[in-house]
């Protein structure tokens, strides 16, 4: 069993895991929410007589993907990894491992796909449990035994009922959001566009040094929120890993299958950086080497694998 | 007369809870029910399967008939107790029967080529699997349950409206054991 950093530790096995990582990524979300809604009031304030004009266009762009993506979401991913759907006579022991996760959570069985691919991999998709999906890969499938693969659908199932998919399109529209707002501020700077309010000779100084930081902030801004929206994500593995234990009362049995996946080198074809978040571990390989640090979507595989033996 | 909007506020604020409340624990004690009759239908869908398994096996295990005989009267006698305690236990003998009974098939190798034992092996394992799963999910409802009308200050509104406790699903220490089922 190998020993957790300290500051990792976290006593009361996956309720106070689940516990604990709900509220970082609310905290989380809530920074976000506010960043984006300090932006604005800034770019507002320097710049545009009319704050609102421009977030207006925005927010209706934002809009209209967030919806797109909340309902259709699972099908243009389906449609993208060659998934073709199971149903119990197809594959009997899948079928029961997932039903049988169903009756201890409480909920509807999903759509089940199989993705022809020999990567072994997994994901979930779908706005709530009443709507969702999960797949796994062939590669994965014929690896893992009964209580590997009731662990991995533990954890897949487990991002459905705590309604990752909806937060992580939030997190979207927001970074989104964010990188719209500083895009269009620094190109209206560089074409010089935008009215400026009249101000006596006096005021000038804190206009322009308004100006200044709204420039600074428009250019860090984009990038600060896609380190926000990694971090959630990695929060949220954890959740899911959490609440995989939640269902099977079973660590090992995921433990066991992370560690199968991990040892495998083949990089899954169909997967791309836009839909990687989706996955169970990261599926862009080069990301999984220097996981560590802020630039990934998944928490390290070793560290994943040593919460779960202390649960 | 600003004293009275902020009492009558006050009041609405309080009236509001209540309700919510109310119905929060009408909502929760209807999971816990729901979950102690989900238990049921994974009984009995072992029931059901337990005869197509014994048929299937039987002209395979002309020298196991003792243990399939105890799998069938096992069986029976779970079918016909009632009482919570007393059909625990007699589930548990069922349980351990049938454990007997797929330790046996690992030894006929006919058995593991027929693809029909095989499935119904695979639904009966699953089916016992339902049964730990779904007494795991009644016990998780009745905890939620439970600390809810335990927390300050939704106990006052449990207390007033007579929510009381919902008993966990234990099994009693003499049933512990499963009994020692005879190889012969």
């Amino acid at each position: 069993m190998s020993a957790l950093p300290a500051g990792e530790r976290t006593l009361g096995g996956f309720y106070a895991h689940i516990g604990a990582n709900k509220r970082k990524s609310a905290a989380l979300v809530l920074v976000f929410i506010l960043l984006v809604a300090a932006l604005g009031w800034l770019i507002g304030e320097a710049w545009l007589e009319e704050g609102l004009g421009f977030l207006g266009i925005f927010g209706v762009v934002a809009i209209i993907y967030s919806l797109v993506a909340y309902y259709a979401g699972d099908r243009m991913v389906l449609a993208a990894s060659r998934a073709k759907q199971i149903h119990k006579a197809d594959d009997p022991e899948l079928w029961n491992v997932i039903e049988e996760l169903c009756i201890a959570g409480g909920l509807p069985i999903p759509k089940i796909y199989l993705i022809n691919d020999s990567a072994p991999n997994a994901f979930a998709t779908g706005r709530d449990p009443e709507h969702s999906v999960v797949a796994i890969t062939t590669g994965l499938r014929q690896k893992l035994n009964r209580d590997e693969l009731q662990g991995v659908m533990a954890h897949e199932l487990s991002h459905i009922r705590f309604f990752d998919i909806r937060l992580q399109t939030l997190i979207g529209v927001l970074v989104g959001l964010t990188a719209l707002i500083s895009d269009i501020f620094l190109r209206s700077l560089w074409w010089g566009g935008g009215r400026r309010r009249s101000r006596s000779g006096s005021r000038g100084g804190a206009e322009a040094v308004l100006l200044i930081v709204a420039i600074l902030a428009a250019i860090l801004a984009p990038i600060f929120a896609r380190l926000l929206q990694l971090s959630i994500s990695r929060k949220r593995e954890y959740l899911a890993d959490a609440g995989a234990v939640q269902l099977t009362r079973y660590p090992l049995g995921l433990a066991r299958a992370l560690d199968k996946i991990s040892s495998d080198k083949e990089v899954l074809e169909v997967a791309n950086r836009a839909t990687q978040h989706l996955y169970i571990v990261n599926p862009i390989k080069p990301f999984e080497e220097r996981a560590k640090n802020l630039f990934s979507t998944h928490p390290p595989i070793k560290e994943r694998i040593a919460r779960l033996q202390s649960m | 007369m600003e004293f009275l909007i902020v009492f009558l506020v006050l009041l609405a604020i309080l009236v509001f809870y209540v309700i919510g409340t109310f119905n929060s624990l009408v909502k929760l004690r209807n999971r816990v029910r729901n979950a102690w009759s989900q238990i049921d239908v994974q009984l009995k869908r072992r029931y059901d399967l337990i005869p197509n398994l014994v048929e299937a096996v039987k002209d395979y295990m002309e020298y196991e008939q003792e243990t399939l005989q105890r799998v069938i009267e096992a069986r029976k006698t779970a079918i016909d107790t009632s009482g919570i305690a007393q059909q625990g236990a007699a589930e548990n003998m069922l349980t351990g029967a049938l454990r007997q009974l797929f330790a046996l098939v690992e030894n006929y190798p006919e058995l593991k080529a027929n693809q029909n034992v095989m499935s119904l092996q695979e639904e009966l394992t699953s089916t016992e699997n339902k049964i730990s799963f779904s007494r795991q999910h009644y016990n998780d409802m009745v905890m939620t349950y439970n600390v809810r009308i335990e927390q300050f200050p939704a106990n006052a509104v449990a207390g007033t409206f007579n929510f009381g406790h919902e008993e966990f699903f234990e099994i009693e220490e003499v049933d512990r054991e499963v009994p020692k089922v005879d190889l012969r």
